[in-house]
């Protein structure tokens, strides 16, 4: 596949109170970013089970975004820190089976943020088309399934 | 049992959703699937007639579940869940698809991207909604009863009109007595009320109201629960002294030989180790500061073992002896109470920088004050009897130059905004030293005069043309001691020229910041604050009042910097929002919360720690886990450490969320 028509496919979990809103604002204030990111909310960076990131990653996405408010911020006082934790996990995970963990990426945005919203999604799909699809899909090409 | 009548109701949005994706295909798109009874699009959903459409529709077709695809949830889910209620569906059943905010308006410049992007999302939707169960709003039991933390203007206000409203409201002080900052003011822009004479009298209101129970000196110190039913410890220092029978008659003060700044007149004055916190103070009770009371210091250090008590030795008692009512009894009387509210309001008010955080500007010297404390040698009730003095040797000065913006609006040694009082009360200060002192010359330095209120620009004019006052429009770039004077150094910015000015006294309008120790609080409340310690409201404009903790306002300079009159109706907002809540005999709650399967739990307990509420506990008898449903928020951060999927938020389950991961993350 050539690096000019890969278009990858990302997919965002958004916390309701901060970063759904945030991209709420940026979709309000006309910011374009690539179409390539799909978004799903959800309550709180907390809710987001290990096994949903693996999960988008397997299934077929390049990349995921989990997308939670400001350290201190949480609308449900600390569940960033604990989303902030799985993340870390995760991508240990990721890297010792020697897969990239770049493919999995924890972003603090608030719900004023939505010029961030906009940058963050503009620079991970860039940096996501040079990096190639992932490579849970070249284990799939080898009969992976 | 997985949905198979789903009506999807796509929105043109006039031609925000329409003018970029392409609606009919949309439709067409989604009207394919096996589950859909249903695919249509309409020009607005949330007008009377899209709303019919979806009651109509769930009748007609016999719908078991409904996707509105348009706007942001936070706008009309709660329209659309409604439209679909009054056509006989659960409003649980439905669900929004984003489809402006997160596909038409960001990929304007791409509308075939942008139609299936929304046609993704709508599938990803319909997948998540397929396994929504039918719910019921949870009620809970609403305790009509109000706490109000600080009793500055702004909490006085509130709790008197939440008592006469006829509920029963707690005022919390940690002062000895309320009153707050305007307590300490000389008088008050723009009318030059004496603020004393004023707000006295609602003082008074608060100690005798039948609905209030007032704890002064007295701090909160756990706040446990949430809407409807808070429990609160309050901590009620140690007085030493009885207050059911110290009567406020101030003997005792005459006789304590120990001599200490009042922190109510901010060091312009002196009190004793015994002393009652102002002369108008409600209430009006004399307590003991056990760290300079020369029998409590020994009583301590004995206790510490670092001093042996020698026979006979008579220790001060000298207030005690004097004490007819027999109110001080030396004993460490400081007690925790609970109290149990549906509602809280945090009214902490605001303080000051200290002239010393200022050296550049001279702040180091005794007679280079902060605002506040120069009100208090302004106020007829103060130290000096409303004749400004100074400090360093009680000289009348016969010049006095005032500085503006005196670490505000400069984030280098202050703060980056405008502390938005200042302009008015220094200027009020000036035309109190020209009334006090009309030989005086008065210097009012200022960047630019900010008088944004009722009446306020007319003062301005009433300072510059009556009184004589000689404003300056400068910057202060350093202030220092010349013999017996202070020399004032700038740069008038209208003229460009160096202005040197040698003065008495200086006054340095400091920048306000929320009050201290107001980050602990809104920590235990679990409501957010900005770096300078000012609450956050929920929205800046239309939720002033607000926090994200339901049943938790704010009002007053809590919340930012304001002047009484603003203060006085935010106090009486924020009670109108507690009342409003409190009339309710039950709240609703939504019913999207943690639910455990006790068939699969192991009782491992790792739900628990996560949980930020306190709502997991395990039972010890069946060893599984159990939600409390009044303290569980719904927010998940259990169910994604359970090892056994056992606990889950009902309609956010993670077989929804896995498949509507899958049609997300599907190659195109
Ligand atoms: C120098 C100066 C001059 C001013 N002159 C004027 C004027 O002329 N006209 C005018 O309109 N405004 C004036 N103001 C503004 C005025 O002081 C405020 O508008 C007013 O005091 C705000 O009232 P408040 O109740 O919100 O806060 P505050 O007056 O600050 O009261 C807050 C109260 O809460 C208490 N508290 C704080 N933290 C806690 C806690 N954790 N637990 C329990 N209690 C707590 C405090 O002890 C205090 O009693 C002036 C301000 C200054 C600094
Ligand atoms: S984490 Fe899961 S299995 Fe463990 S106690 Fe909680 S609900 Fe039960
Ligand atoms: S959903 Fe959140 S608040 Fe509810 S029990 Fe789980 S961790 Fe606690
Ligand atoms: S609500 Fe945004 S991270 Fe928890």
């Amino acid at each position: 596949m050539s690096e000019e028509k890969f278009d990858p496919v990302i997919v965002g979990f958004f916390c309701n109170w901060c970063t759904s809103a945030a991209a709420d604002l940026a979709g309000t204030a006309r910011l374009h970013y690539p179409p390539n990111i799909r978004p799903i909310r959800v309550m709180c960076s907390s809710t987001v089970d290990p096994v949903y990131l693996i999960r988008a990653l397997q299934e077929g996405a390049d990349a995921t975004i989990l997308g939670g408010c400001h350290p201190g911020d949480c609308h449900y006082i600390t569940g960033n820190y604990k989303a902030r934790r799985r993340v870390a996990i995760v991508k240990t995970v990721l890297k010792s089976l020697g897969f990239d963990d770049t493919r999995v990426l924890l972003e603090w945005i608030s719900g004023s943020e939505g010029p961030k919203f906009a940058r963050v999604m503009n620079e991970y799909t860039s940096y996501i088309k040079e990096r190639g699809p992932c490579d849970f899909k070249y284990i799939d090409s080898l009969g992976g399934d | 049992m997985a949905m198979k009548r789903i009506g999807v109701f796509i929105c043109h949005c006039g031609r925000n959703i329409a003018g970029t994706v392409d609606v009919k295909k949309v439709a067409e798109e989604i009207g394919k699937r096996e589950d859909v009874a249903l695919a249509t699009t309409y020009i607005f959903m949330c007008s009377e007639p899209g709303q019919k459409l979806i009651e109509e529709s769930v009748k007609k077709y016999n719908l078991d579940g409904v996707v509105v695809a348009n706007c942001s949830p936070t706008l009309h889910e709660k329209t659309m869940r409604n439209a679909a209620a009054r056509g006989g569906l659960n409003p649980y059943r439905v669900e929004i698809a984003n489809i402006r905010e997160w596909a038409a308006w960001p990929h304007e410049d791409n509308p075939e991207a942008a139609t299936r992007k929304a046609i993704r999302i709508i599938n990803a939707t319909i997948e998540k909604l397929k396994a929504n169960a039918s719910l019921e709003p949870i009620e809970v039991p609403v305790v009509r009863r109000a706490l109000v933390i600080g009793g500055g203007v702004a909490g006085i206000q509130a709790a008197l009109d939440l008592a006469d409203a006829g509920i029963e409201t707690i005022l919390v002080e940690r002062e000895p007595s309320i009153g707050g900052n305007m307590f300490r003011l000389s008088e008050t822009f723009p009318t030059l009320d004496c603020p004393q004479c004023i707000l006295t009298p609602k003082m008074n209101d608060v100690a005798q109201h039948p609905n209030i129970k007032l704890y002064t000196y007295s701090e909160v110190e756990s706040v446990e629960g949430f809407m409807g039913n808070f429990k609160v410890k309050i901590r009620k220092k140690a007085t030493y002294v009885d207050w059911d029978k110290c009567t406020g008659c101030g003997e005792c003060l005459r006789v304590c030989p120990i001599n200490v700044d009042s922190e109510f007149d901010l060091r312009m004055a002196k009190r004793k180790a015994i002393y009652i916190a102002n002369e108008q103070a409600v209430p009006l009770k004399a307590l003991i500061d056990e760290n300079t009371c020369i029998r409590l210091q020994f009583e301590k250090k004995v206790k510490e073992g670092k001093i042996k008590p020698k026979k006979n030795v008579k220790i001060c008692s000298k207030c005690a002896d004097v004490c007819e009512p027999n109110a001080i009894h030396f004993q460490n009387n400081e007690e925790i109470v609970e109290e149990e509210v549906g509602s809280i309001i945090v009214a902490t008010g605001f303080e000051v920088m200290p002239a010393e955080a200022f050296p550049e500007l001279g702040g180091k010297y005794p007679d280079v004050l902060n605002s506040l404390q120069f009100e208090r040698l302004l106020a007829p009730s103060g130290p000096t009897a409303g004749i400004p003095r100074r400090p360093s040797d009680g000289k009348v000065p016969e010049s006095i130059a005032f500085v503006h913006c005196v670490g505000s609006r400069d984030p280098q040694s202050g703060v980056p905004y405008c502390s938005r009082i200042c302009c008015m009360y220094t200027i009020k200060q000036a035309m109190l030293v020209k009334h006090a002192l009309p030989s005086t010359a008065v210097y009012d330095f200022y960047i630019d005069i900010r008088s944004n209120g009722k009446g306020y620009e007319e003062f301005y004019h009433r300072a510059k043309e009556e009184y004589g006052v000689n404003f300056i429009r400068g910057k202060v770039s350093k202030i220092y001691k010349v013999g017996d004077k202070y020399r004032v150094q700038g740069v008038d910015t209208l003229t460009g020229r160096i202005v040197e000015v040698d003065v008495d006294m200086v006054i340095l309008a400091t920048a306000a910041k929320g009050s201290e120790g107001v980050k602990d609080l809104a920590k235990k409340l679990r409501i957010p604050y900005d770096e300078w310690g000012w609450l956050k409201e929920t929205h800046l404009k239309l939720k002033p009042l607000e926090t994200p903790v339901g049943g938790v306002f704010i009002a007053g300079a809590a919340q930012f910097v304001k002047d009484i009159t603003d203060s006085v109706s935010q106090g009486s907002g924020a009670a109108a929002k507690a009342m409003a809540l409190l009339s309710k005999p039950q709240l609703e709650k939504e019913p999207l919360l943690a639910k455990v399967d006790p068939e699969i739990c192991a009782g491992c307990g790792r739900c628990k720690d996560q949980c930020a509420y306190g709502a997991i506990s395990i039972d010890p008898v069946r060893h599984v886990a159990v939600v409390n449903e009044a303290l569980c928020e719904g927010c998940g951060a259990c169910s994604a450490n359970c090892p056994t999927t056992a606990i889950q938020v009902v309609n956010f389950k993670k077989g929804q969320i896995i498949r509507a991961v899958d049609v997300l993350a599907e190659v195109f």
